[in-house]
């Protein structure tokens, strides 16, 4: 565990990612194979299942500490992290467990079934027994949630240096289905386990959003463009008579979907499609908001089929006839995707449509259809492309719609979390609009926590401190006083939202300080963006 | 608070009204008696400052020329029939607790202290008293020190492995208290130490009164080469100024008691975060409350509300009072209030 802890703390206390890169070689080099591949699997999000839930955590933490549970709760907001908080307040007055991190790991799939008290005795042991680091980063084990910024590119990296296996194709081995316990250190990065292959995805290719202007991608055609369909980006293998459906988040949705899954009947054996799974009603691609009510579920009722159903937009063929065919050009992979779409002639799949422009103006008159035909912007893509792993600059280009923006008044805050948990960053922003006797007030629509730099975060906090009505643990409200441009990317009736709106990934585009509280906008205005 | 106690809070500061004198005030007064340097604490305008004698000449270099009394501890002083005296807090060199005795009541504000000894100001003393008026910058079980040799160890193996690196270590605390005592325990055999003006000068003002390696001052003239590998000390407001550009290539540290969090270390965009206060950790606040035997306790800085709320839990009539000390200096990012801390 210690070597593990002191990995994580290397990675922690440095924002430079050849120093991440060395100190996971050297973890790698020197770990003994069953850490090794139990520290790949946390590190891409491949935990065992919370044995212990949080609330009875914090008591446990409490009890240790002598400290009442609200003083350890008041802590924890001003601490922003539960691991940290729990580490910082139990005694820590003898390390003496040698356990490996294997060992806590199976210890921690064990405990799960086991009663509250024999929980609660082995926790605690656990806590007083591992020095700081250890106990923080066991207390993340034990949390499930462990972001540490670990990239997929950063391990490949430092695995490749260790194993000599090119990063590319460790990015592969690594995806899909498998855990600790299914395989070995070995088998993961050389061997050749035909059965676990059957389900494996590729690493999607990824890009990064358009930076320069157009010209400089040079000339117009050698490129393609594609809408950038507003869905879950996903992937649907053939093979071997089973169908499996992945999302970008490498999970196994398959189930959810059974309109995809239907396609096994269809497709030939040894296909692999990439491309994005849609909310599809009377005829007309969805709103996300649409497929959110398909997300959450894991198994699908008759009338939720009914009333949202799903296909596959395909972008992209990476398997045909079994064979990888990556390395192929993006044309010549669409025209054999577009052949096997027309034949495969099933209701859920779909080729997302290819355009071909004589001048960058046009491209860029297509992007402002986007909202219009419900995508989220353009893709940009160069026809002499291979399918590449991860996210690369170059050949493969997003271009999104500009954002809708709406000026919106701030209400509450909260503390931030991780680097920020001691400033007010968390913000509750409402519009106006008129109650009963047809006053205006601010209704609540959104929340938002990005898009200031660092020094006007601490000018607002700063007001924030100043213009406090009321406390609610960490939580503040505000005497309205400042004024926001939020930005979004999507927006639809919701009536699981006091306003009635739902915005898509809210932030703050800028602070306006040239508006007072009354020229913000109305939740009319923000009404009228809907698309109809 | 009573219209009879002996320290009241109005709005230019801590004040006593029978003896007509404030404490630490943040509003000009005609006589203030004055904890320590720092200057949320010692502030400019006061027609007569009354300190501890090494504290003396610290608020002159801050403050000018001012009109100041040196105080020794335990040398009370009358006035208009109230009694004062002066008692080591621990918190910087010359950093004092203020004793407060009318008619056998006692009250004591702490001023900014610590408990444990950092070998360059003088103890903390327990004082005892019915009414004690505490900050509580670190008044959460969240804060834990370790001994201070287990951090100056850290400190002094993170400074040599950077120089087998080839790096030069840029060590950032507050250039009152922090520099000295960072100073006070580099071990000096490992390279040689530099300074940022700022540093230099509070220490040279600081030299007659303590024992402290030597330093050399980095100038427009100092070299990259000369410095590469070697300690520097700076204010934790030249992170990230040009004046850096002469230590490329370097590692940052930062000594404060937020470093504590790993939300602190990431904000100060530093390397190294070393967890060293100059304040009491929570076992030492409720420590220095317990043996002090007041009943009453009132919280000035820091995370107030809770830790009142935790000491009326535990029997203390306990309260808290706004001051201008930084209020919730743990809010906000600014380098003053990290560089107190």
């Amino acid at each position: 565990m210690k070597q593990f802890a002191q990995l994580i703390e290397k990675l922690d206390s440095t924002n430079k990612t050849n120093q991440k890169v060395a100190a996971l070689a050297a973890y790698f080099a020197e770990a003994n194979e069953k850490d090794k591949l139990w520290t790949m699997a946390i590190l891409s999000h491949r935990r065992p299942p919370r044995p212990v839930n949080t609330t009875l955590l914090r008591t446990y933490a409490a009890e240790l500490a002598e400290i009442p549970l609200w003083l350890f709760e008041e802590s924890y907001h001003i601490v922003g992290d539960l691991a940290e908080s729990i580490a910082l307040v139990v005694p820590n007055d003898f390390h003496t467990s040698e356990k490996s991190l294997s060992t806590i790991l199976d210890e921690l799939i064990l405990l799960k079934p086991q009663t509250d008290l024999e929980k609660k005795e082995y926790v605690q042991r656990m806590w007083m027994q591992l020095d700081y680091y250890s106990r923080f980063v066991f207390t993340k084990l034990l949390t499930g949630s462990f972001r540490i910024g670990i990239s997929q590119k950063l391990m490949t990296k430092a695995l490749s240096q260790v194993t000599s296996v090119p990063p590319d194709e460790l990015a592969y081995r690594m995806m899909g289905d498998w855990s600790p316990d299914s395989t070995t250190f070995e088998e993961l990065v050389f061997g050749r386990n035909e059965q676990a292959y059957v389900s494996k995805p590729y690493p999607f290719y990824l890009a990064y959003a358009l930076e320069n202007d157009l010209d400089e991608l040079g000339d117009v055609a050698d490129w393609v463009a594609e809408h950038k369909w507003d869905g879950i980006r996903g992937q649907v293998i053939s093979r071997k008579g089973e169908i499996f459906v992945w999302s970008r988040g490498e999970e196994l949705v398959t189930d959810k979907y059974p309109e995809i899954a239907e396609l096994v009947n269809f497709l030939p054996k040894g296909t692999v499609i990439d491309g994005e799974i849609l909310a599809f009603i009377d005829g007309q691609i969805g709103l996300f908001n649409d497929l959110q009510t398909r997300i959450g579920r894991k198994s699908v009722s008759k009338s939720i089929l009914q009333k949202v159903s799903v296909i596959f937009k395909a972008y992209d063929l990476l398997e045909y006839n079994g064979e990888d065919i990556r390395a192929l050009s993006y044309l010549e992979r669409r025209a054999i995707l577009e052949t096997l779409v027309m034949k495969t002639n099933h209701p859920a799949l779909h080729i997302s449509e290819q355009m071909q422009f004589s001048s960058w103006e046009e491209v860029a008159s297509e992007r402002k259809l986007s909202r219009d035909k419900r995508s989220e912007g353009l893709m940009l893509k160069k026809k002499s492309a291979s399918y590449q792993v991860g996210r690369k600059k170059g050949d493969w280009w997003k271009w999104k719609t500009d954002p809708l923006t709406i000026d919106a008044v701030l209400t509450y805050a909260m503390r931030g979390h991780g680097r920020r948990t001691n400033l007010f960053t968390d913000y509750t922003f409402g519009l106006w609009q008129p109650n009963e006797t047809g006053e205006m007030e601010l209704v609540t629509f959104a929340k938002a926590y990005s898009g200031l730099t660092d020094k006007e975060f601490a000018e607002v906090d700063k007001i924030i401190k100043k213009t406090t009505l009321e406390r609610f643990g960490p939580v503040r409200s505000v005497a309205p006083t400042l004024v926001f441009e939020l930005a979004f990317e999507g927006i639809a009736f919701s009536n699981r939202h006091k306003s009635g709106v739902a915005v898509r990934f809210p932030r703050i585009h800028r602070w306006r300080q040239d508006k007072t509280i009354e020229e913000a906008n109305t939740l009319e205005d923000l009404k009228a963006l809907i698309p109809k | 608070m009573k219209q009879s106690d002996l320290l009241i809070f109005n709005s230019k500061g801590i004040y006593c009204p029978k003896a007509q004198v404030y404490i630490d005030p943040w509003r000009p007064v005609n006589k203030a008696i004055i904890t320590h340097g720092h200057s949320d604490h010692a502030r400019y305008g006061h027609k007569k400052y009354l300190t501890h004698h090494s504290n003396v000449p610290i608020i002159r270099h801050r403050l000018g020329d001012i009109n100041a009394q040196g105080i020794s501890w335990n040398e009370p002083f009358q006035v208009n029939g109230v009694r004062f005296s002066l008692h080591p807090a621990g918190h910087i060199i010359g950093s004092s607790q203020v004793k407060v005795e009318y008619k056998g009541e006692v009250w004591v504000f702490t001023g900014d202290y610590k408990t444990e000894d950092d070998g360059v100001c003088t103890p903390y003393e327990l004082v005892k008293c019915n009414t004690m008026i505490t900050e509580c910058t670190f008044g959460l079980p969240a804060f834990k020190w370790k001994p201070q040799e287990i951090v100056f160890e850290e400190i002094n193996a993170w400074w040599k492995s950077n120089k087998e690196e080839g790096k030069t270590s840029v060590l950032f605390g507050y250039t009152l208290g922090k520099a000295q005592r960072i100073l006070k325990h580099l071990d000096p055999s490992i390279g040689k130490i530099y300074t940022h003006g700022a540093v230099e000068n509070m220490t040279e003002v600081l030299r007659p009164q303590l024992q402290l390696p030597e330093t050399h001052l980095i100038t427009k003239d100092t070299s990259s080469k000369e410095i590469q590998g070697s300690m520097v000390i700076a204010p934790p407001s030249a992170h990230g100024t040009p004046w850096m550009r002469k230590m490329v290539p370097f590692e940052t540290g930062t000594c404060s008691g937020w470093m504590a969090f790993r939300g602190a270390r990431s904000r100060r965009a530093t390397d190294k975060g070393f967890v060293l206060s100059d304040h009491c950790d929570w076992q030492g606040l409720l420590q220095s409350i317990k043996e002090s035997e007041a009943t009453r306790v009132i919280c000035t800085h820091g995370y107030t509300d809770i830790f009142s709320k935790y000491l009326r839990e535990i029997g203390y009539d306990s309260s808290t009072e706004n001051t201008d000390y930084e209020g919730e200096k743990e809010d906000t990012a600014t380098t003053e209030t990290i560089q107190s801390a």
